[in-house]
């Protein structure tokens, strides 16, 4: 086993860089319809901007997304938490600017909840990770429908800074997931808790026998994982200034975030891949969503492609694997 | 990845010798179920209470037992769910309200739910695309492309030939009065899969691949080919459920939201081991009647569907962790 692995070598490194070099295809596809279609007002730095502001919410998903996966894991539960932090915040705040504290301190709380109750459950319980965060969303989906009537509120004023405030000439929002981006790198780069995620991703056996707490470790990554969707959530409230109990399940956050983390490179069975994958990921779905507007693409054969493109984004390097995948 | 060393290897039959036989606890859960529903709405031992019951679980119950042949082997199929509405919506564009066309488009769905399996398979097999993004992505592919054949709203309607299958009940059958073609439907299909499931050489080899891939291979197990059997029998099953749905209602491009998730609850309920290596068709089709009869009984109860998600999701989460009990108290290392 070990020698297969340090002959194999090159070929893994070469898997390294392909969410790179996925990232600059889709790059080159973007810039040569827009200058191929005469439009180059779509390649300007506020262009890229908005391309990136498009996708915050996804991204910030898939930053806690990607800590469940390097752990092993899975979360499906992310979507509804979404809805359900986006209706909870704006029915707290209910367009009093005083509330806003209370209302983001609460729904932060409700996500550290529902990651605490699915780790528990994968790791106490020895539920599959599906399953679990799969009830999970079920039961918070249930919820948020049979109290939905009595919620409504809109969020102050205030709170939409946080979706089109703009610091520097950059969105507040875009700079947020930027820092959560770099935290997580810094996290997953030089913590003892990063490489601890990586051993249990790896091999949760070998990670318990090395003396790792691995059902803290696997606990704090789906408790992030939650926390991340929670954000994601109030980003959506604000910026449509109430939450709807569809606004994670309209957008697929749940399966979009996974695909991103698994076009980035993160491999599903945990161990192996990184934050820079996923980053690589949400850039290249918003690319993939631009060129199809710019080439005016209908909306129907656009959901086609996105199903190809998913797959054959994660073929283009699983396909070189040794692994048996099921 | 998890690996069922002890026990799975043995023959199916070999621990029940000598001993009581081993029942799966979802017959006790289900026959309490049906108790229950009876107490609590004596109607549902006439036979229209417990034919309708039974024709109503059907599809799910197919669904479910050609889901098992994946998840037995390691995989998950997302995309049936997607399936069922392309049939339906595929259906009612080729028939264009002409009753004679029957005949040839259920061929031509079969097929194409026989290519969806073969894709699905080839994908995961050759392209080493992990069958949860692989299917998933046939899921999102295929809604889109039901959207696009019927332009977003599936016009006309399906002719009474095509739903001759779910809706029509066949009369005059002393004892019971009246037999829905569609349970005719589930038995036959549910006869077939349990004996290529439990008597034939292949539900070995799928046992084996879904146990441990890696030793199968090795053993001489062709992989592929028996991976592609998998997913077509699901896919197949799938496109046998959307039939059946169409019968029962009309023609829309969301009939089969939220399939998937249930026929893998159902497995699950079933006793069925996700990663694979461990699953029963009769089991399945228990646990898709299970899940059925609890949504009866809180549909009789009175309580609404948001609750009906909340149980769902914590019948789930029970099943799962009873599987685990049992394992483990039954020495699994």
């Amino acid at each position: 086993m070990n020698t297969a692995t340090l002959t194999k070598r090159p070929a893994w490194r070469m898997e390294r860089y392909a969410p790179a070099l996925l990232l600059a295809a889709a790059l080159a596809i973007y810039i040569a319809i827009a200058l191929g279609l005469g439009l180059t007002r779509f390649l300007t730095p506020e262009a890229a901007v908005s391309i990136l502001n498009r996708s915050i919410a996804l991204g910030i998903t898939a930053v806690g997304q990607t800590f469940a996966i390097l752990v092993g894991s899975i979360d499906l539960s992310v979507a509804h938490l979404i809805s359900a932090s986006a209706v909870v915040s704006s029915a707290i705040m209910n367009g009093d600017p005083a509330m806003m504290v209370p209302a983001v301190l609460a729904v932060l709380l409700m996500g550290a909840v529902v990651g605490t109750l699915n780790g528990l459950m994968i790791t106490k319980l020895e539920v599959n990770p599906l399953i679990a965060t799969l009830g999970m969303a079920l039961i918070i989906q249930g919820c948020l429908a049979s109290f939905h009537g009595r919620f409504g509120g809109s969020v102050p004023d205030a709170f939409q800074y946080f979706a089109y405030g703009e610091v520097i000439g950059l969105p507040v929002s875009l700079i947020v997931l930027v820092l959560l981006v770099l935290a997580a790198w810094a996290v997953l780069r030089f913590t003892r808790f990063g490489s601890n995620i990586y051993s249990v991703g790896g091999n949760r056996d070998t990670a318990r026998a090395a003396g790792i707490k691995t059902t803290r470790v696997v606990m704090a990554s789906h408790i992030i994982c939650s926390l991340c969707a929670s954000l994601a959530g109030l980003y959506l409230a604000s910026r449509l200034k109430s939450g709807s109990p569809w606004i994670g399940t309209e957008g697929a956050y749940d399966l979009e975030s996974i695909a991103v983390v698994v076009i980035g490179g993160t491999i599903l069975s945990g161990g192996k891949g990184g934050i820079w994958g996923t980053v690589a990921g949400v850039i290249i779905f918003s690319l993939i969503d631009s060129i199809f507007n710019l080439a005016g693409v209908d909306a129907f054969a656009k959901q086609v492609m996105r199903g190809i493109i998913i797959v054959a984004a994660v073929a283009f390097y699983a396909v070189r694997s040794k692994r048996i995948v099921a | 990845m998890i690996q069922e060393t002890v026990g799975s290897a043995k023959a199916p039959g070999a621990t029940n010798s000598g001993r009581l036989p081993k029942i799966n606890p979802v017959f006790f859960v289900l026959a309490a179920l049906l108790v229950a529903i009876t107490l609590s709405n004596p109607n549902f031992v006439e036979p229209t209470g417990y034919m309708n019951f039974l024709k109503r679980a059907a599809p799910l119950a197919i669904l479910a037992a050609g889901q098992i042949y994946v998840i037995v082997s390691g995989g998950f199929d997302l995309s049936v769910g997607s399936v069922i509405t392309l049939t339906v919506v595929g259906s009612s564009m080729l028939l264009n309200n002409n009753a004679d066309a029957t005949w040839w488009v259920i061929p031509v769905m079969y097929a194409v739910g026989l290519a969806v399996g073969v894709v699905n398979a080839l994908v995961v097999s050759y392209l080493r695309v992990p069958s949860l993004i692989a299917t998933l992505g046939m899921m999102i592919t295929l809604n889109g492309a039901a959207f696009m054949w019927s332009s977003g709203s599936p016009r006309g309607y399906l002719p009474d030939t095509f739903r001759f299958f779910g809706r029509v009940n066949i009369q005059g059958i002393p004892l019971i009065q009246f037999l829905p073609v569609a349970l005719l439907v589930l038995v036959v299909v549910g006869l077939c899969l349990f004996w290529l499931m439990h008597r034939t050489n292949l539900g070995r080899l799928l046992h084996a691949i879904g146990d441990n891939p890696r030793a199968a291979q090795m053993s001489g197990v062709p992989l592929e080919r028996v991976r592609i059997i998998a997913f077509v029998v699901s896919s197949l099953s799938a496109v046998t459920a959307g039939i059946l749905l169409g019968g029962f209602a009309g023609v829309s491009t969301d009939v089969g939201v939220g399939y998937e998730l249930q026929a893998i609850t159902a497995c699950v309920i079933g006793g069925a081991q996700l990663l694979g290596g461990r699953g029963s068709v009769p089991a399945s089709i228990a646990g898709a009647l299970t899940l059925t009869a609890i949504f009866t009984l809180l549909n009789f109860i009175g309580l609404p569907k948001p609750v009906r998600d909340v149980v769902q999701g914590v019948i789930l989460i029970v099943a799962v962790v009873l599987a685990t009990y049992r394992r483990n108290r039954a020495g699994r290392t």
